[in-house]
């Protein structure tokens, strides 16, 4: 009936995930009593769980990366006080549960934060930038988001009930083969990333055709601004990649579940495919994550120079090329399997040549920085910041690339040193720069600046006290992944990785701090212009919190830099009092659909990782229902009349023209 | 309009790019939706290039089971390709019935697209069947593994097809040649010839060429 779930599945006898699991229960528990109680529930249901809007969708996106990021992050504290305390004895971690936290904060990170992270970003902001009313399939949207909720939720279930993978963040096989791990942690860490890799193919889909075929009028490819561009790089590299993992964790659940051989070491399953198949997806991967975060950087290293981005133009090709180049170079990930020195050499070099778009870009920003005048606003600070230590990690990026060193280095803390280096001062510099940039175009009120900058030093600090240390460590030998170790060298190191890792923690807590100063202080903070850092492209046009309908007419693009030259030619004309004509506008209607998609995945999802077949039916069959039901409907529209377009846009013109004839008279 | 009055072009764009011609802003519904489907088309194409990639690693690794050239049956093979090829025909006849909005038509050619492709389904379900009651089934080897795999996740996508194709009729029945039911019409076409495609392709890769091994 159950399948191969009973009791033994609640760890009763592992203090931590219980007491863990019952505070997070106890949590959520108190928040909903909270929200039914305060009667907040409707709104939350009409408003935000069925919208479609692609702000809202953004919004919710980066909340459930913040929240991951605070799970993922504590599994790493657990981990560096572990290894600061486990010199020639066990530490406090049994190795059974240590494996599954470093699995966990791989998968989380990367699948449930990074992701989330950035998607949630290009969700906000992508359609404002380019001038339209919402992204190409608003629906699907909404379901995307949902799918990598259900993820999330499952991995997160993993704490309680069962266990997580024990295999690392990529599960290789044959150790997750049913011969090796015959629990059900694998189950969990596979159907997770099957469901929320689902979600990020349909948004990729999305995000594509809206950037290919939903461009305002006169918005050609050349006066996209560059955040666009690298959604579209991003999301090309979702569409192509995300399938990959897809089909691979797929042949890896039919060995587990219908006893097949793709991977296993009998019957001639071959290991090596897994390995190329994964990082085939995986390399790529990393570009999706990071690319974001470089238009990110783009959009912030102009607004605060008071400049136009330097080299516009070869900032899209650096882009595209390492779109492309991206997929070349998968095998740098086992230098070490054997292949042989030419396949080596030539994976490379092509790791290599990747260095060479990206110095591009690093140049373009300094020049972009180069007798602008700069603002060091909390944004401008995590992009500065960005500069100097994603430079580093590039630099360690072309070493491992050259195979002999990367012999040396495989499977060292020099190598996760390296990877953090490069997706905390990359993607995750990224994430927060963007938070705080276009904070107050989502919610109509800026972030605290002092807070802010507060959470960037000690982020900033914290990183070199944590990772430095881990280079050094892994010079000294010390490979990855281990529970406990007895050489003296490295003890030193991990104690001050761990001091490190406390300073991280101070700025996390500084930049909620921030969250809850700047929601207390709203007020004070309110920004009634749109347009609180002097912005340069279209999202800064409309007001913030925007419209629903984002626009109420579509703007009319004539150069690079949208909004900028519209601001400009308003204060030569010195304030144009024309009134536009409004149109009837045709906005997407809520819709219950992700939402119970997501729960009939959840059901599914928990059903095969236990083997209860006839849940899993069911799911399957709720799953198809709400499709039909949903493609039953008649009315997927609804009509904001023009006499209400021109009621919400005269507010915002009005505080425009405040704004215009302020900026003329300085 | 207040924000769009026209000011020195040379100002506004340095490089002259914008001298081309201009975007005339966002596409119509109809090409948005089938430019969509088409990208998921696409990935989806490269999720079945992983299963013959798996398939071409694992083609030799038969651990002492069955060769390809061993348990293909060329009649069946034939017989599967011709219902397809014939179901795409027969699809495409929909579609031109859904445009000029003839019902008789439609349904008739979605019900014999249904056949053909329920066909397809019952021979490969054979084939399966009898794989596996000779002991040669998926497990039995990773050749195996690999031939499952690829075929059966093509017949999978057949079968969501075939789920597919009877809700578009019944969605006619019920809706009407609505503008949104005809969008979904056009998607599912694309589908149902994108298996095609591929199909054309696992008979190349698995049966022609696995013939001859």
């Amino acid at each position: 009936m159950l399948g191969k779930l009973d009791w033994s599945a609640i760890p009763f006898d592992q203090p931590i995930p219980l007491i863990a699991g019952g505070v997070v229960l106890v949590g959520i528990l108190a928040v909903l009593t909270w929200v039914v109680v305060k009667g907040h529930l409707p709104y939350l249901w009409r408003e935000w769980i069925t919208s479609v809007d692609h702000k809202r969708i953004g919004v919710m996106y980066v909340l459930l990366a913040s929240v991951m990021l605070l799970r993922g992050g504590s599994d790493a504290i657990m981990m560096r006080i572990q290894q600061a305390i486990a010199y020639q004895s066990q530490g406090y971690l049994p190795p059974e549960h240590y494996n599954q936290i470093f699995s966990a904060h791989g998968t989380i990170m990367i699948f449930f934060v990074a992701m989330p992270f950035v998607i949630g970003l290009m969700n906000l902001v992508v359609p404002l930038q380019l001038g339209v009313r919402d992204v190409a399939f608003p629906t699907l949207n909404s379901v995307g988001f949902w799918l990598t909720a259900t993820g999330a939720l499952l991995v997160n279930l993993s704490l309680v009930i069962g266990e997580f993978a024990r295999t690392g963040w990529l599960a290789f096989p044959p150790l997750s083969e049913l011969s090796y791990s015959p629990g059900v942690g694998v189950d969990y860490y596979a159907w997770s990333l099957e469901i929320s890799g689902v979600g990020t193919l349909v948004t990729g889909i999305n995000l594509v055709t809206t950037v290919l075929k939903l461009r305002t009028k006169g918005m050609n490819y050349l006066r996209m601004p560059m955040f666009c561009w690298t959604t579209l790089a991003s999301n090309l590299l979702i569409v192509a990649a995300f399938p990959i993992l897809t089909a691979t964790l797929a042949m890896l659940l039919l060995d587990r579940y219908l006893g097949f051989h793709f991977f296993t070491n009998e019957a001639g399953g071959n290991v090596m495919m897994f390995m190329n198949l994964i990082w085939a997806w995986g390399h790529p991967e990393v570009y999706i994550l990071v690319l974001p975060a470089f238009g990110i950087f783009s959009e912030v290293v102009s607004t605060f120079s008071g400049k136009a981005l330097f080299g516009y133009r070869s900032m899209v090709l650096a882009t595209m090329a390492i779109c492309i180049i991206s997929f070349m170079v998968w095998l740098h990930h086992f230098f070490t399997m054997g292949a042989g020195p030419d396949v080596n050499a030539i994976f490379g070099i092509a790791s290599m040549i990747i260095a060479i778009p990206t110095g591009v870009k690093i140049y373009n920003w300094l020049f972009t920085m180069y007798g602008g005048r700069i603002r060091f606003a909390t944004p401008m600070l995590w992009a500065v910041g960005f500069m100097v230590t994603f430079t580093i990690g590039g630099l360690t990026g072309v070493l491992v690339a050259v195979p002999p060193a990367d012999f040396l280095l495989h499977n060292s803390l020099f190598l996760v040193a390296h990877f953090h280096n490069v997706i905390i001062g990359g993607v995750l510099f990224g994430a927060f720069a963007g938070l705080e940039y276009w904070f107050p175009k989502a919610f109509g009120f800026r972030l605290d600046e002092r807070w802010g900058k507060l959470g960037f030093w000690f982020t900033f600090a914290g990183f070199y006290v944590t990772f430095v240390p881990l280079y050094a460590a892994g010079m000294l030998g010390m490979t990855r992944r281990m529970q406990h170790y007895d050489v003296a060298e490295w003890r030193p190191w991990m104690i001050v990785a761990a001091v490190g890792m406390a300073v991280l923690t101070v700025g996390v807590i500084c930049q909620i701090m921030q969250l809850v100063v700047s929601i207390r202080n709203r007020e004070a903070l309110r920004d009634r212009t749109g347009d609180p850092w002097d912005g340069r492209s279209l999202e800064w046009a409309t007001s913030s919190p925007p419209p629903v309908f984002n626009f109420a007419f579509h703007p009319d693009v004539r150069g690079e830099d949208a909004y900028w030259h519209i601001k400009i030619h308003a204060q030569q004309q010195s304030l144009d009092h024309e009134v536009p004509e409004y149109h009837d506008i045709e906005m997407p209607r809520n819709s219950p659909t992700g939402f119970v998609c997501a729960f009939f995945a959840t059901i599914m999802g928990f059903a095969l990782i236990w083997h209860i077949w006839w849940m899993v039916i069911l799911g399957g069959i709720g799953a198809f229902a709400t499709f039909v039901v949903f493609a039953w409907r008649d009315h997927d529209e609804y009509v904001i009349p023009a006499a209400e377009v021109a009621a919400i846009d005269r507010v915002n013109l009005e505080e425009r023209r405040s704004l215009v004839s302020m900026a003329g008279a300085l | 309009m207040a924000m769009s009055a026209t000011y020195s072009e040379a100002h506004a764009d340095p490089h002259h790019v914008g001298r081309a011609a201009e975007h005339p802003g966002p596409a119509p519904k109809r090409i948005v939706t089938a430019y969509g489907f088409w990208v998921f088309l696409l990935s989806d194409i490269v999720m079945f290039s992983c299963f013959f990639a798996a398939y071409a690693v694992l083609v030799d690794q038969t651990a002492g089971g069955p060769k390809g050239s061993e348990i293909f049956d060329q009649r069946n093979v034939a017989i599967e390709t011709v219902c397809l090829l014939l179901s795409s025909f027969t699809c495409g006849m929909a579609s031109i019935a859904a445009d000029v909005r003839n019902r008789f038509w439609f349904y008739l050619s979605m019900a014999v697209t249904c056949v053909l492709g329920l066909i397809f389904l019952a021979i490969e379900f054979k084939e399966f069947a009898d794989l596996v009651s000779r002991g040669s089934g998926p497990s039995r080897s990773a050749f195996l593994t690999a031939f499952f795999s690829l075929v059966g996740c093509h017949g999978l996508h057949v079968s969501a097809g075939v789920l597919w194709l009877l809700t578009m009729m019944a969605q006619v029945f019920a809706k009407g040649f609505r503008a949104d039911v005809l969008r979904r019409m056009m998607c599912f076409a694309l589908f149902w010839h994108a298996l095609d495609i591929i199909w054309v392709g696992i008979f190349s890769v698995v049966y022609l060429l696995g013939s001859g091994l």
